[in-house]
């Protein structure tokens, strides 16, 4: 671990990755018990279209992809809460025209375009040190938000009741919303587009088996979501693996283990 | 004096009428039973009372106040269990304390337990309160959500259809608990039911609702025959004569 520790892009993935591990295992807690582990997967291809849009436009995609991922977030909460649509309806709707918009952007840039298939199943060697700024930030403003996990996990359990006791439920899932579109963003380059649901939903499914108190469940799934990154990280530079392949087939290891000893304890049952 | 006053209250979710005119005063202390047909409005009346609705038209005054503006902890609410998400990780215990803390506790402090607990043992649940609430009965999980409700000290409780699916004894019980805050602490009590029974043994006012108001007062007039025969429809004839005589169940 030493020797990986030493080599300037390894600490730059690992010091995202941590970050990366903590935002999504945290606020997937949230995703998990809402059901809305699709956002996840939409998100990280609304993201594609801007990261399109950005490579288009000859900026740095991380900088068009998060308010274009942020106003693909908003739209489909906007569209929820005023339709009678189910939620995975609106953000199919929503990731399907973000994905052809990328198709188009990155047609209309009529070259080659390798930074593309980077985005798309994440690269390890991509993390600058601007994305590293970018994600510390998300990072301090989540942590910022800590004082709302008591009320998103009391809409998340009665949102009736969150109601009735005056919790400002809908200004609270725009946060949400937001907080979670700008980490699958700051996660693309890691992780990829392809993968990043699972870092939001497979710690958290994991946490949700051994914990039979919410509260418990947030711990575990950060626990989770941070370890499996830096175990997942040096498993990769060891086997010479795609990173985010290697942290998502870890966390889904750690998944099945809770599986099996949740059975032969009795929880993970409904309701437990 | 008066907890509850709605004047020509009226609801449209779309271009449908959900309710439509409904005016009534509810003195303080009383306990009132919401009746009628499935598709009635009456969650609906109690959602625009807790202000998770708000009127398409008319007024709601409670303790001279809209709902909006009430302190959130003069109200209990019970909602239907069948509503509750069982999937949620959280131990009876835990439900009890957003009674007090009006949100979700991650570790909650020990005089918040303490209370908790308290509420629970006065309805004779004290056990169930390190309980997954997943694994509760109906009747189980309806007495931590009273508790939840009663932790609070309010002054107006609202219930939707508190006891569906609770065993006869289970739903003395309940009563025997609700009736006894009601005397002690003078609190209001509107409450959704299906049971003319329940309504007419516990209620002092019976308001039968379909859309509009269809009666209002007390359980002796309201629940007649014509009453309900304009809230449940025609159809509903059959049912009408089998079902227990109001008059019956008068102490």
């Amino acid at each position: 671990m030493g020797e990986i520790l030493n080599l300037p892009f390894m600490q730059r993935a690992l010091l995202a990755g941590v970050m990366i591990g903590f935002l999504a295992s945290y606020l997937g807690v949230f995703v998990v018990q809402r059901g809305m582990g699709f956002l996840g997967n939409g998100l990280a291809h609304a993201a594609f279209g801007g990261v399109a849009l950005g490579l288009l436009l000859g900026r740095e995609p991380l900088i068009i992809a998060v308010p274009f991922t942020v106003a693909i977030a908003l739209a489909i909460t906007w569209v929820r809460q005023r339709t009678a649509l189910t939620s995975d309806t609106v953000i199919g709707v929503f990731f399907a025209a973000a994905m052809a918009l990328g198709v188009i952007f990155l047609s209309l840039k009529r070259e080659y375009s390798a930074d593309a298939f980077a985005y798309l199943f994440g690269s390890i060697l991509s993390v600058t040190v601007t994305d590293i700024w970018v994600t510390g930030l998300v990072m301090i403003f989540t942590l910022a938000c800590q004082p709302l996990w008591g009320r998103w996990a009391y809409a998340t359990f009665d949102r009736d009741l969150a109601l009735t006791d005056r919790v400002p439920v809908l200004l609270d899932d725009y946060i949400l919303t937001v907080l979670i579109a700008v980490t699958v963003v700051v996660a693309v380059k890691v992780v990829g587009i392809v993968l990043i649901s699972a870092f939001l939903v497979v710690p958290a499914a994991a946490a949700r088996l051994m914990a039979r108190r919410f509260a418990v469940m947030t711990v575990l799934s950060v626990i989770i979501g941070v370890a499996s990154v830096i175990i997942g990280l040096w498993l990769s530079y060891q086997l010479d693996l795609p990173s985010g392949a290697t942290i998502v087939l870890l966390q889904t290891a750690i998944f099945l283990t809770s599986l099996a000893v949740g059975r032969l304890a009795g929880a993970g049952s409904p309701g437990r | 004096m008066i907890a509850v006053e709605t004047d020509n209250l009226s609801l449209k979710l779309g271009d449908k009428t959900v309710l439509d005119d409904i005016t009534c005063q509810v003195h303080e202390g009383e306990f009132v039973a919401v009746l009628g047909p499935n598709g009635a409005g009456k969650s609906v009346f109690l959602k625009l009372l807790l202000g998770i609705l708000t009127p398409s038209s008319g007024h709601i005054r409670i303790w001279g106040r809209a709902p909006r503006d009430l302190p959130s902890e003069w109200i209990g609410y019970v909602p239907q269990a069948k509503t509750h998400d069982r999937s949620f990780p959280a131990i009876a215990v835990e439900l009890v304390i957003t009674g007090l803390y009006q949100r979700w506790r991650g570790w909650a402090s020990a005089p918040e337990k303490l209370a908790a607990r308290g509420a629970l043992a006065q309805l004779g649940a004290e056990h169930l309160a390190d309980r997954p609430i997943g694994i509760l009965s109906g009747g189980e999980l309806q007495r931590v959500y009273l508790a939840r409700s009663l932790v609070r000290k309010p002054r107006l409780i609202l219930l939707d259809e508190p006891v569906t699916g609770v065993d006869s004894v289970g739903e003395n019980d309940f009563y025997e608990v609700l009736e006894a805050y009601r005397r002690q602490s003078g609190a209001t009590i509107i409450m959704v039911t299906h049971d003319w029974e329940v309504a007419s043994r516990h209620a002092c006012h019976v308001l039968v609702l379909n859309r509009n108001l269809i009666g209002f007062g007390a359980p002796a007039e309201v629940l007649c025959s014509d009453c309900l025969k304009r809230a449940y429809g025609v159809s509903s004839t059959t049912h009408l004569s089998s079902c227990p005589r109001p008059e019956a169940h008068q102490h």
